[in-house]
């Protein structure tokens, strides 16, 4: 007798359909009775709530700088009239109003860098240097006293160019000083150690409104006399050295996820410390942590709108002066904030947009 | 007989104040010899050899390699790291990195060999552990005993005096151990000096000059395989062999 052949069982569809429109709607939206009934309460409450809106927030709107048809339509359409009447002010706030191309140009500039530096093709040893050009076009624009463009001192700075500079400027500086703190914390030598730790703690465990405070009225006391360093630079480092506290304690996180063994091969194939973190365990631990950093990101991008307290006027800032100061639109200021809420939507929907992709590129090497 | 390539002089390590791993260990290994390191888990094996490329320290004794002591020096580990290269029981590849990539680093952030010659040399060492073809892909894209035969090459690129071995079967399924040991069999006949800790007695036998069997931290007996596993002389190694091969 010959021994038994292996027969292998040919595959087979499965018995129901888990493909297409009818399956998905069955699986997510009517799978059981609580599914069924929660869909349609769901469905219903937007039917009822959509169209309202949409009637308040764009048929029945006035979009004119209208003051009467606003009072008038009060209650049943907003008053986009509004951010019509106060867009220059909300957006460049207290910088010179002819002089607000200046501000505009920087931005758009800004912006366009920040694009670029987003983008794989472009991410070459240049790129530094087109920063820095970048940076140093943006201030001569901004501050002027030179080719001819009149001074702007820097407290006339405001809206939405000074929010993109502060948030910008601080993410970038923040990110260096977060690594070289999260390496510092796991570091051999006590000191450095410590210190880390000390820097961290003491930062995380203030307000970050008290730590504009202190940048901004206390840390000039302690200056000798005459001697005195610029607000927003000093609401800059401030910043910086918050966002950069919480971001080491992210980065922190996921150097702890990087196994033992990885440390140690690098050592046997003779790898230097310096090497070694730069090759192979920050790729990797960056990798794991990029929704954290992003969320750290959109935060300090969101927290630029606390400098307001010292006088720095960014968008949220300038659209408060800018409503408060005008006693017949006031009563439209919830408009107004509907609008800088969009802008600062679209800027932090991109980052998490961005996040995304950057997370697929770096988990390429996971794929099977 | 020339001077010993790796030399344990009275080698004493704990870790921490009361556990005595390793204990007065004297070893002498020679040029091109081939050494099987086998015994208990916690008996000091892998550490013993952690020691050789100083992954751990040792707090007493001297040991040399390749004629450099090995102490707090920091240069001189260097030294030592670059001639001894090692494999690793779970490969520790870099995920990161392309298997062409896990190769090159050290060539070329090291030994500051230009791209293409480092890569020149990773394919060759690719081919002699036979997975030239699999150089553009990411380590888990590989089975166990890919991963392992690249982690071998790996250590090869730095073309290294002494191959150390940390149990190099011991994580991967049955169907592959086979794969990773022709590598090493073939690596032992091209007269690199070999170290490895295993529990694989028919590997033992086919390519070890000596076996070596640790307890509690001492070396227990150290002979050639064939006399080992014939008549091993002290009562704790017999009890070791008859219960790995008692069946």
């Amino acid at each position: 007798m010959s021994a038994p052949t292996f027969q292998p069982i040919p595959p087979r569809p499965a018995p129901t359909n888990t493909e297409g429109l009818l399956a998905w709607l069955r699986s997510n939206l009517f799978g059981d009775w609580k599914t069924a009934s929660s869909t349609i309460i769901l469905g219903g409450l937007l039917l009822w709530f959509v169209p309202q809106f949409l009637n308040w927030s764009l048929v029945s709107a006035v979009w004119a700088p209208d003051l009467k048809a606003c009072r008038a339509a009060e209650g049943f359409g907003a008053c986009w009239g509004v951010v019509a009447e106060k867009n220059r002010l909300i957006i460049f706030g207290r910088y010179p109003f002819e002089q607000q191309w200046r501000p505009l140009v920087a931005t758009l500039l800004m912006l366009a860098m920040l694009v670029a530096s987003c983008m794989r093709p472009f991410w070459k040893p240049w790129l530094a240097g087109a920063w820095l050009a970048v940076l140093v076009i943006f201030f001569v624009l901004m501050y002027g006293n030179t080719l001819g463009l009149a001074k702007v001192e820097t407290d006339r700075w405001g809206g939405l160019p000074l929010t993109i500079l502060l948030s910008a400027l601080s993410i970038v500086m923040a990110f260096p000083i977060a690594l070289v703190v999260a390496l510092g914390r796991r570091s051999d030598l006590p000191a450095i150690r410590a210190f880390c730790t000390i820097y961290v703690e003491l930062i995380r465990g203030v307000p970050l409104i008290s730590v504009l405070f202190m940048a901004s009225f206390m840390f000039p006391l302690f200056m000798p006399q005459g001697l005195t360093i610029d607000v927003l630079i000093r609401v800059l480092v401030g910043i910086t050295l918050f966002a950069a506290a919480y971001l080491a304690e992210v980065i922190r996180g996921g150097l702890q996820a990087i196994p033992k063994g990885q440390i140690e091969a690098a050592a046997t194939l003779g790898l230097s410390y310096w090497q070694t973190q730069r090759k192979i365990v920050l790729p990797q631990a960056l990798a794991m942590v990029v929704p954290s950093i992003v969320n750290s990101f959109i935060s300090i991008f969101k927290d630029t709108s606390l400098v307001s307290i010292v006088s720095l006027y960014e968008l949220t800032g300038a659209l408060d002066m800018a409503i408060n100061a005008d006693a017949n639109w006031k009563p439209f200021k919830l408009q107004g904030y509907l609008f800088i809420a969009l802008i600062y939507f679209i800027f932090c929907f991109s980052m998490s947009r961005y996040s995304q992709w950057v997370e697929k590129q770096v988990n390429i090497s996971k794929q099977r | 007989m020339s001077e010993p390539i790796i030399t344990f002089d009275k080698v004493n390590k704990w870790y921490g104040n009361n556990f005595h791993v390793l204990r007065d260990i004297d070893l002498k290994v020679a040029r091109g010899e081939r050494i099987v390191i086998c015994g208990p888990s916690g008996s000091g094996k892998s550490t013993l050899i952690r020691c050789i490329n100083r992954l751990e320290e040792h707090q007493q004794g001297r040991l040399l390699v390749d004629g450099v002591e090995l102490a707090d020096d920091v240069k001189a580990i260097d030294e030592v790291r670059k001639k001894v290269g090692m494999v690793f029981q779970q490969f520790n590849l870099f995920p990161h990195l392309t298997v062409l990539d896990n190769l090159t680093l050290s060539p070329m952030w090291v030994g500051k060999l230009p791209k293409k010659e480092a890569e020149e040399k990773a394919m060759q060492q690719l081919e002699r552990v036979r997975i030239a073809e699999q150089a553009s892909k990411y380590p888990l894209q590989l089975s166990g005993g890919q991963q392992q035969r690249v982690a071998i090459a790996r250590a090869l690129c730095l073309t290294p005096k002494i191959m150390l071995f940390d149990e190099p079967t011991s994580a991967l399924d049955p169907e592959m151990i086979k794969e990773v040991l022709d590598v090493m069999i073939e690596l032992a006949g091209q007269g690199i000096t070999m170290v490895c800790v295993t529990h694989e007695m028919g590997f033992a036998k086919a390519v070890a000059n000596r076996v070596i069997f640790m307890d509690q931290g001492q070396i227990v007996e150290q002979n050639n395989p064939h006399a080992f596993f014939k008549h091993p002389q002290n009562e704790r190694s017999r009890d070791f062999l008859s219960k790995i091969l008692g069946h």
